[in-house]
Parts: structure tokens; sequence; C-alpha cells
């Protein structure tokens, strides 16, 4: 077997394991919850009967690893429960499945969070080789301070100031971005301008600084010296030498920053009241409504766990000394 | 008798010499080097650190104090005007800066305290100790913080204390990792192991054989930390879940002005008033920033021009 097939079986399993691990956490939520929150629930003038009839439809009558493993295996069946809210204290049952709530919306969140990347990448790549390229230039020193600001404002600053400018003072773009299952594809984009923009300057900075930190990392190497006393253009020099060396940590970066969009579409769907998954989570975490939470959490840390394993992996193909050992 | 006092004695330049310099002068040399940026970062900071100590006497009407008029135009009595029920902005952006930093400083060293300690811990017994500390941040940190604190959130409801544990504790990771990292390099050193075999115990291994010698570091960390749970805490307020009204908070008034951007056209001074507490917390992130900035180019003699 190649070697690297190992490494990355290898990494996959862990991937695995920290999934299942979790997965424990989240479900062990509702364990930390006070004995009476089925009362809270249903209402102070819930009878015995609907908060026992409560309990049994939880299963809080049996041991928490048998709950688990139901748990589990209805995820894997695609049944994320059903919601909290919608029940009263007669024992009518109005509550949605999760599944029904979470569904519409993870598509808009990956919507906004697709549109942001397809900006965002490009970007982030073409500042952050150009600034190596004419490193401590003018330019180099104020594309460096422009991301070094916007790393520090919080997402919810950016926002406005976008809004502020963009949807009030001079109004091109709306400040609500409210779509619906029936909004056109064109209106659509339209809608997600300003918040799509909000997420591509918070991570345009972070992946710019990292390619370039990556690539003058690369350049002080003895091979890259070579190369420029041969007589090549600088161009020639670090999209030919150094470029391919630096994929590696290149592709770590905008995983790790395509991570990041999922949280960072929390705090912006809020502002822009986009029917997002994130709104979904923030909403039900005022309600206190587990299923909803345990649901988005385990959508967003599994997103963030794939992201990550991508990265790793992309890190050990694109290595050339793993590739050919000797 | 006038020869001796005067004669050249190369024992007295010495000496002289050797006399070193006080802490105090240390810094105001190292100050002087100072760039701008880190001299912007420090005024600021200064700037917010007075403001949050003095905040009962600076500000000119209570931090819940509820006047007539809601959404008062700036000018007059109210210099920011008053908010949708009728409170002081100005006011409220001044006892902000106590609530928000205190509880930001306050979650901050409790993440120290636990993911320092422990790192350390982890760092110096090695073993299986280690191998499970390690383990569990690793799984703690495979899920986004902001997601996991509205998890925590949900179960442990919204109050002060439970905000700061919480952030503490996911933040604590971090930290961990760091202490950990740098400990370890210290910890194979000959003096450990000589404190180790004169029989010196954890806590003394830890406070005076290790933790002086990765001071430096940890310090850079501390500001950067700082600077990420005030902006996690400042992102939660907005959100709703953190910091409860009436405690004045400068998330939470973005939120609750956040409606007069719309009115920029007719009265920008109305569309700034959520602007200013946002604007808040981005300045102080960015002179924290500057700062670190300062200090880690100091202390790891790092930089990238070749």
């Amino acid at each position: 077997m190649h070697p690297i097939l190992g490494t990355i079986i290898q990494r996959l399993l862990l991937g695995l394991i920290t999934l299942f691990f979790v997965s424990l956490i989240i479900f062990s939520a509702v364990e930390f919850l006070p004995g009476d929150f089925t009362q809270a629930i249903l209402g102070q003038a819930a009878t015995e009967e609907t908060v026992a009839a409560f309990r049994l439809e939880l299963g809080l009558d049996k041991p928490a690893y048998i709950r688990y493993f139901d748990w589990v295996g209805s995820l894997l069946q695609g049944d994320l429960g059903t919601s909290f809210s919608g029940r009263n204290s007669s024992g009518a049952d109005r509550s949605r499945d999760v599944v029904d709530l979470i569904a519409p919306r993870l598509w808009n969140t990956l919507f906004l969070a697709g549109m942001a990347a397809i900006i965002a990448v490009p970007l982030a790549l073409a500042l952050g080789i150009t600034a190596a390229l004419y490193r401590n230039s003018v330019y180099d020193r104020t594309v460096n301070a422009l991301t070094l600001t916007t790393i520090s404002f919080p997402e919810f600053f950016l926002a406005y100031v976008l809004i502020l400018f963009f949807a009030s003072l001079w109004p091109v773009f709306p400040s609500l971005a409210n779509v619906n299952a029936d909004t056109s594809l064109a209106e659509r984009i339209y809608k997600c301008v300003l918040p799509a923009l909000t997420l591509t300057l918070v991570i345009v900075a972070h992946m710019m600084r990292m390619t370039r930190a990556a690539l003058i990392n690369l350049l002080a190497s003895p091979y890259i010296e070579m190369s420029q006393l041969k007589g090549l253009s600088k161009a020639k020099v670090i999209l030919r030498h150094a470029l391919p060396n630096a994929w590696a940590p290149i592709a770590t970066v905008i995983a790790f920053n395509l991570a990041y969009l999922v949280v960072g579409v929390v705090v912006v769907e809020v502002v822009f009241v986009y029917p997002g998954i994130g709104q979904l989570m923030v909403d039900a975490v005022t309600t206190r409504d587990i299923p909803v939470v345990q649901a988005c959490a385990l959508i967003f840390a599994t997103t963030y766990i794939v992201l990550n394993l991508i990265a790793d992996i992309i890190g050990i193909i694109t290595n050339p000394r793993l590739l050919h050992p000797r | 008798m006038t020869d001796t006092s005067k004669a050249y004695s190369a024992a007295a330049e010495v000496g002289q010499i050797r006399e070193r310099r006080s802490r105090w002068k240390i810094m105001k040399i190292e100050l002087k080097k100072a760039p701008y940026s880190a001299w912007f970062g420090l005024i600021v900071i200064a700037c917010y650190c007075f403001v949050a100590i003095f905040a009962p006497l600076l500000a000119p009407h209570g931090e819940a104090e509820i006047f007539k008029i809601p959404f008062a135009p700036w000018g007059g009595e109210h210099v920011f005007g008053t908010d949708q029920i009728g409170r002081d902005i100005f006011s409220r952006l001044i006892y902000g800066a106590r609530n928000t930093m205190g509880i930001a400083l306050a979650t901050t060293l409790t993440s120290f305290a636990i993911g320092g300690g422990l790192g350390l811990a982890a760092a110096i017994t090695g073993g299986w100790t280690d191998q499970l500390l390690s383990r569990c941040v690793d799984v703690l940190m495979a899920i986004p913080g902001l997601i996991f604190a509205l998890m925590l959130l949900t179960i442990f409801g919204s109050s002060i204390l439970s905000l700061i544990m919480i952030i503490a504790v996911l933040d604590s990771t971090r930290v961990f990792r760091l202490t950990r990292s740098v400990a370890i390099s210290v910890v194979v050193m000959e003096y450990v192991e000589a404190a180790k075999l004169r029989g010196e115990k954890l806590p003394w291994i830890m406070r005076r054989e290790i933790l002086p010698n990765i001071m430096p570091p940890l310090v850079a960390e501390f500001g950067l930390r700082f600077s990420f749970v005030f902006l996690t805490i400042a992102a939660l307020s907005f959100l709703g879940l953190g910091i409860q009204p009436p405690t004045a908070d400068w998330g939470s008034m973005v939120r609750d002005n956040a409606s007069m951007i719309q009115f920029a056209k007719y009265d920008l001074t109305a569309a700034m008033t959520p602007m200013i507490p946002a604007g808040a917390i981005a300045l102080l992130t960015v002179a924290v920033n500057f700062v670190v900035d300062w200090f880690l180019h100091k202390t790891s003699g790092l930089n990238d021009e070749h």
C-alpha cells in the first residue's frame, strides 16, 4: 500500500473518532437540563399525564446510553427529532419535525456561504500573492494595514458600516435579505450581496495574510535564492518555484477560513434577517429548544470537522516529500 | 585626601555600570523605541481603562435611568440622544466600557488560570495525564467556539456567571495548547530536574521554575485572547444571549439601536448612534492587536523581512 494512503486512512479514522466524541457531547446537552424542564416546556398547567407522556416520548425512562444509540440511529436515517416549541399543557402537540425546520434554511445558509467563498478565495489568493511579490512596497503595506484592521472588527460592525453606506446613504442594495423558496436566483444573489460582502471582508483578511506569510516563508529557502541568482523574473520565481510548495499551507488556510464562515454566518444572518440555519439556532437558544439547538450544533460541528479534515488531506497529498518516499 | 576621591577607579566604574536598570527604566527605554501603532494602542487602552474605572464619576446619568423621550436626538441634555426606552446613550456607553471590559477581563483571567494551570501540569507530569488532557482539548476544539457557547447557554441560561465560565472553559483550550507547547521545552532543562530531585512539589515547579521562563509568549497570548473573548462576548450580547438588560453593554446597544441606521439620509447623527458602541468595540480590539504585534516583535525577534 502506498504510504500516503495509510496516512489518509489514519486521518479519516481520527476524524470519525472526533465526530463520535462531538456527538456524545452534543447528546449529553439534554442530560444537563434541570429535572423539571418538561414542566417548563409544557407550562405550569400541565397535568401529570401530559408530563409523563412527554417524558415517555423523549424516552427519559430509558438509560442514557440506550437513548444515545437511539438518537444516533435516527440521525443516520435523517430523523432529527421533533422541536420542543408548539407543545402546550393540554397535551396537544403542534410541534414540527426538526428536519422540516432545518432543510430549507440549511440550503439558504449554504448558498450564502458559497457565494462568500466564491468571491473571497480568488480575491484573497490574488491579494496574498501580489503582496508577497511586491513586499514592503506601499501596496503591500496598505493591504496589510487594511486587513489587520478588518480582522479586528466584529462582524456586525462591518455589516452595519456596509448597510450605512450601501443601503441607507446610497441605497443600491437592500439591507434585509429576506429570501424564500420562490425567490428567483438573480434576486437571491442581489439580496445576498451585502451579507456575502460582509463575510468576504472577514475571511479575506485572514486568508490573504496567511498566503503572504506562507510565500514569504518559502522565499527564504536556498532554492529560491538559486533561482533568483539564475536571473529569473520576480513573477516567475513566485509562480513557478515558490507557489507549488506553498499549496499545502494555503489549502489549510482556505479550509480553515471556510470553516470560520460557519461561525461568522450566525451573526451575519441575524444582522440581515437572513432565514438561515444560524438565525434558527439563535432563536432556538432563546426559547431553549434543545432538539433544534442540538441539530444545528451537530451540523455546524460536522461541517467544521470535515473541512479541517479536507485541509489535512490536501496538505498530505500536495506534499511532494510524502508522494515520493525514498 | 582629595586625590583619592577623584582618582580613577576601575572598580567604581564597573560598579556603576553594574547597577541594574530598574524595571521602570527598562520600560521607559522600550517605550521610547516603540512604533507609532503601539503608542496609539497603548493610549487607547489607557483611555478605555480610565473610563471603565471612573464610570460612575464620568457618566452624566445613571446606567438604567429612563427619561421621558425615547429616541431623543443628539445634543442638549443627552449628548448622543436616548435609546428606544429613553435611556441616555452616552452614560450607557461609559458604563458599557466597565461591564464589557470587566467581564472580558474576568473571562480571560479564568481561562488562563484553567488553561495555563492544566497546560503546565500536563507538560510537567507527562505520560497519560498529558495524553488524556490533550485529547480532551482536541475534541473540545473540534466544535466551533461560538456554536458550543450557544449550546451551553441553552442549558445553563445566560447569566453573567455562566457566560464567564462557559467562554473561559472554551477559550482555555487554546491557552492549554500554547502553554503546554512552550512549557514542554523548558521542562527538560537541568534546573527543573534539579528542582524535582530537590523534592519540590508540582505548584512550586510550575510557579518558580517554569512560569518565569515562558512568560513572554503567554503575555502576548493574553492580549490576543482578551480581544478574542471581548469579540465573542460582544457577538453573544449582540445576538441577545450575552449580558442581559438593564446592564449596559456595547453589543446589545448595537442591536437595540440598529434600526436607526435606516434614517441616515435624514439625520446622520441618528444613524451614528448604533455605530458608536460598535466602533468602540472595534477600536479596542485594533488597539490591543497593535500592542500585541509590537510585543511579539520585541520578544521573539520575529519579522518576515528577508
